[in-house]
């Protein structure tokens, strides 16, 4: 067994720590070839995963790079790069420790791939473009460990299956190189060892203590959650309370929009001026950057945040956590209450704040499911092509590969392990020539067979160009907002470009905590000037909308079956129960349609607990369907529950709507001119290499060449339908924002068991549908008229009509 | 035709919705910015293996305005081809098909910046036309009247309730007319920018093209 050396004892027992178990444990299975440790927040988990390459520096002469270690975030990795450097300098070990992102200075990145230090610190983009160079090989000979730190949070992405691909590439490299995950809590452990270890190789496991259970419970407030909306806004008395009551308290929201409003309404109330700030993705990095300072040195009572601080460095002394709105999945809530109380073994407070009446139900669902750790999330899913697509053209900058042996390596990487050599082949043909039907580019094949049988650059200048396009994440269309002044203006951050388009100057938005009022979009940024104290006209500006998961869905399902809830409030139980009277409670194997006329016209309510981007794709192919039956729909409106749809005539029998052949030939056809193909299509062209990632440069530049994806989207679908590049779209689509197969589920789970109740008014579960705000127009028509309505009233207006 | 009709010059002329512009009384079709050859261009230059469709697709529509029109006279206003190197690498298809449309008609290509030279293709070639009392050219001249040129692209968004769109625009005032990029890959530049805004008149108008044409004041940038 091994044991962790005395000077580490001694430097521990200085300290006055304890090894923690699992940390002895990885250090006793330092040797397997995979190995992951699923370990809640604050468990020591980074310290863990580096204690063996300690130790092994330590006692041999190493030459060359030892260790590499992988994070989502650059912040991380340099935050690392700092906490390793005590135990190092203070127990005197000769070793070197350098961190490698895009923020590296390009001398020092020269240096690390001349002379490598013995821990590498980097980013799965980085390592990505380390590999794509001819000396790869040289930098990493040698290599004993490498460290995936938050691997749960890069098994959920595509730059998780990139750094897989790049994992197999250097496993081929350093074939004796030994893998480490380190995980969050998880719902299923196995699923990411086998993301992990090389395929089919096995790989340990080992848990952490996870600490005692959290204390976690609903927000008590004065004021009833209102029946529907998100803000949240009847709470901000409590909220405020609570935090005045702790020393630090993250306040959690599921969207950037309901942080910013919240965050504005919340400083309304602020009499008494706690210094509370605000942190999301779309803020500019300064503002972010120094909220994070202020945080560490303890100068904030709290922050309003979302997901942007799920992951990453110690925050220090958060003692409580507030989940504003239903937590939509099970396994995120886990992770952010641990984001409270990094002391090891004192329980996470946490409290959880319904934004309407129906998320009650929700979250205490939520909370049971908590109590009986019982997480959710879906299965990934196989490896998407177009990374591959990418990882084959980085193959080639490195120099030419043999295909088969390519496609060996690429199948040890666990989420391509079942990929056909005939997808393979797909892919490398289309990065090599295009895979059109029509062959066109013979003259200018990107790679090129030669007569030794390998693959090569046809033209090796391409290679800058694959190295400037590297990586997964998508570049969401956004556009800055500044300050207007002589000055040039204060940053405040970033809004999507679709959003800005639908602003006229005068029209007041939230950004960043403040009302802002457009004044005009001044090369590519968006100008505004301060409008304290308006009401914003718009706060929505569209951010990531989770959707509930599965799990917790067919929870509240069981709960809503329950004869009585004695765990829910009075306010709620009472809506229950009138719900069962007038007409039923939605159930786990049936689907529940509701019709009545309000406002002289009939609605359709189905209650398909598919989450809401599956209610919203189901909303669209059933209006499609009504279109063609002419029972004449005009708008609809979805949740994570259920979806709400008017129209001209009243639907007699729902099953027609809802049978999965008519559902699913509707859904075909639908695809293919949609919106979210075509935002699909571009993430997915781009990853693959055939169009650039759009640069800084050639944004602002503005010239009249550039033209847009959904041109080629068009084309293509017109003139080779069957193209890869489409069939990728397509699966990813699926997947994604369209989510056809929580309809699969829905439709599978009832068999076609349908109960259409018919009553004279609004039902009690359906009246919070109808004060829901984002309702969507049916047809495509209807816009050309707005639009042309519009056109005219400008036209009469400038007096030229 | 759907088409947004108005008066220039003392004539009548139609915005199709297109992107090409119909002389009724004299039967003459005009398009501009054709950039056929374009993803071949692309791959030369860049190594992007873009889907070479456009050339097609760039020639059934003109293929279209013509059959529906009858046009009896057909100008390119410039920039037809993506570059002189990509006439060259047309399909016989395609060159079969030029050929086609210009059977039983007249046809102006006008040079452009783009293609600034004659090509095998038949057709006559110009620097710039004069059918009174218009002038066609490829790139506004700004002491020109009863002008028709194209070069810039222009596009233009339109804004209503909650809804934008922003598509490629004619440009008219009482001096020019600027077409829109008629070929399948051409981006835009909006009308905002300040080449178009210093070419064109206050009173400016912008004709939108897509399922049916919306005429709009033309937008500017905000001064």
């Amino acid at each position: 067994m091994a044991q962790i050396s005395a000077p580490f004892s001694a430097w521990f027992a200085r300290r006055g720590w304890t090894i923690h178990p699992h940390q002895q444990a990885m250090v006793d299975l330092a040797d397997a070839p995979a190995l992951l440790l699923i370990a809640p927040t604050g468990g020591g988990k980074t310290l863990a995963g580096f204690l063996p390459t300690l130790s092994e520096l330590a006692g041999s002469g190493h030459k060359g790079l030892h260790t590499l270690y992988i994070s989502p975030l650059k912040a991380l990795a340099a935050d690392i790069r700092r906490n390793l450097s005590t135990p190092i300098s203070e127990i005197g070990l000769a070793i070197r420790v350098e961190d490698r992102t895009g923020d590296t200075s390009q001398t020092q990145k020269k240096r690390q791939r001349a002379d490598p230090p013995d821990i590498l610190l980097t980013t799965p983009e980085s390592l990505a473009l380390l590999l794509s160079y001819e000396d790869a090989p040289r930098m990493f000979a040698g290599l004993q460990r490498l460290v995936v730190d938050e691997i749960h949070a890069l098994a959920e992405s595509k730059r998780g299956d990139q750094l897989m691909l790049c994992l197999a590439r250097l496993q081929s490299i350093c074939p004796h190189m030994r893998r480490v995950g380190l995980s969050a809590t998880v719902e299923n452990p196995r699923a990411i060892a086998q993301f992990l270890a090389k395929h089919p190789d096995s790989c340990e496991i080992l848990h952490a203590d996870p600490g005692p259970d959290p204390d976690i419970s609903m927000l008590e407030t004065d004021d009833y959650p209102p029946w529907s909306g998100g803000g949240a806004k009847y709470s901000i008395p409590a909220v405020l309370e609570e935090v005045a009551r702790h020393k630090t308290t993250l306040i959690f929201h599921n969207t950037r929009a309901q942080a910013e409003i919240f965050f504005h309404n919340l400083w309304q109330a602020n009499t008494e001026n706690l210094p509370i700030g605000i942190h999301h993705g779309s803020l500019d990095r300064e503002q972010r950057q120094r909220v994070e300072a202020a945080m560490v040195r303890g100068e904030l009572r709290a922050i309003v945040c979302t997901g942007s601080l799920d992951l990453g460095i110690d925050w220090g002394d958060v003692d409580l956590v507030i989940q504003i709105g239903a937590p939509k999945n099970v396994k995120r809530l886990v992770q952010r209450i641990g984001r409270a109380n990094h002391r090891y073994n004192a329980p996470s407070k946490a409290l959880l704040v319904p934004a309407n009446r129906f998320e009650v139900v929700e979250c205490v669902a939520a909370l049971q499911a908590v109590k009986a750790h019982d997480l959710d999330g879906d299965p990934r899913g196989r490896g998407p092509r177009d990374v591959l697509c990418q990882h084959i053209m980085i193959a080639a900058c490195s120099g030419p590969f043999d295909e088969s042996a390519l496609y060996r390596e690429v199948v040890t990487a666990g989420n391509f392990a079942d990929l056909t050599r005939a997808e393979f082949d797909d892919c490398l043909n289309f990065v090599a020539t295009g895979g059109y039907a029509l062959r066109a580019y013979d003259r200018w094949q990107r790679l090129q067979k030669r007569s030794d049988g390998l693959w090569q650059l046809r033209d090796p200048r391409l290679a800058q160009k694959v190295r400037m396009n590297i990586g997964t994440i998508q570049d969401t269309d956004t556009l800055k907002v500044r300050l207007k002044n002589r000055m040039g203006g204060q940053p405040l951050g970033e809004v999507e470009e679709a959003f800005a388009a639908t602003l006229t100057p005068g029209d007041t938005f939230v950004i960043g905590g403040q009302v802002v009022r457009y004044e005009n979009l001044r090369e590519m940024t968006v100008e505004v000037s301060a409008a304290p104290g308006r009401k914003p006209k718009f706060a929505v500006f569209a951010g990531t909308k989770f959707a509930t998961s599965t799990q917790l869905s067919a929870r509240i399902l069981r709960m809503l079956q329950q004869e009585r809830w004695p765990d829910l409030p009075t306010h709620t139980t009472d809506w229950l129960s009138l719900q069962r009277d007038v007409s039923r409670l939605p159930q786990q194997d049936r689907i529940l349609v509701e019709s009545f006329p309000h406002d002289g016209r009939p609605h359709l309510c189905i209650y398909g607990f598919a989450g809401r981007n599956a209610m919203q794709t189901l909303g669209l192919l059933v209006t499609q369907r009504m279109e063609e039956l002419q029972l004449h729909p005009l708008g609809f409106v979805a949740t994570d529950y259920a979806v709400l749809i008017w129209g001209l005539d009243p639907v007699a029998d729902a099953s027609n709507l809802l049978q999965p052949g008519v559902l699913r030939d509707s859904f075909q056809t639908w695809l293919g001119g949609n919106a979210v193909m075509k935002r699909t299509f571009r993430a997915s062209a781009t990853i693959a290499g055939l169009i650039d990632r759009k640069s800084p440069q050639g944004k602002k530049s503005g010239r009249q060449t550039m033209f847009s994806s959904d041109i080629l989207y068009d084309t293509l679908l017109k003139y080779d339908p069957e193209h890869l590049m489409l069939r990728i779209t397509r699966e990813e689509a699926m997947k994604g924002l369209v989510d056809f197969g929580r309809i699969e589920e829905m439709l599978d789970r009832t068999a076609g068991r349908i109960d259409h109740v018919k009553t004279d008014r609004v039902t009690p579960f359906a009246a919070p549908l109808l004060l829901e705000v984002s309702k969507v127009p049916i047809n495509g028509m209807a816009t050309e008229r707005l639009l042309a309505e519009e056109a005219e009233a400008l036209m009469a207006v400038a007096g030229l009509s | 035709m759907n088409g947004y009709s108005f008066s220039f010059a003392g004539l009548a002329l139609t915005a199709l919705s297109s992107g090409a512009l119909w002389w009724h009384e004299e039967r003459v079709l005009t398009v501009s910015d054709l950039h056929l050859g374009k993803s071949d261009r692309v791959a030369r230059r860049s190594g992007s293996l873009l889907p070479p469709y456009e050339v097609q697709d760039t020639l059934q529509r003109l293929d279209n305005d013509i059959m529906q029109t009858g046009a009896a006279t057909v100008i390119c206003l410039g920039d037809s081809f993506d570059d002189l190197a990509a006439t060259d690498s047309l399909s016989e298809d395609a060159r079969l098909w030029i050929t086609r449309l210009q059977a039983g008609r007249r046809w102006i290509w006008i040079e452009g910046n783009h293609d600034p030279g004659p090509t095998e293709l038949g057709g006559s070639h110009h620097m710039a036309l004069s059918m009174p009392p218009l002038t066609f050219r490829h790139i506004a001249d700004s002491g020109a009247t009863a002008e028709v040129s194209g070069h810039y692209h222009p596009k233009a968004t339109v804004r209503g309730k909650g809804h934008a769109a922003t598509r490629g625009c004619f440009l008219y005032d009482n001096s020019r007319i600027i077409l829109p990029a008629f070929g399948t890959y051409t981006g835009g530049l909006a009308s905002t920018s300040e080449a178009i805004c210093r070419l064109m008149r206050p009173e400016a108008v912008a004709i939108l093209t897509g399922p049916a044409p919306i005429a709009i004041p033309m937008p500017r940038s905000a001064k």
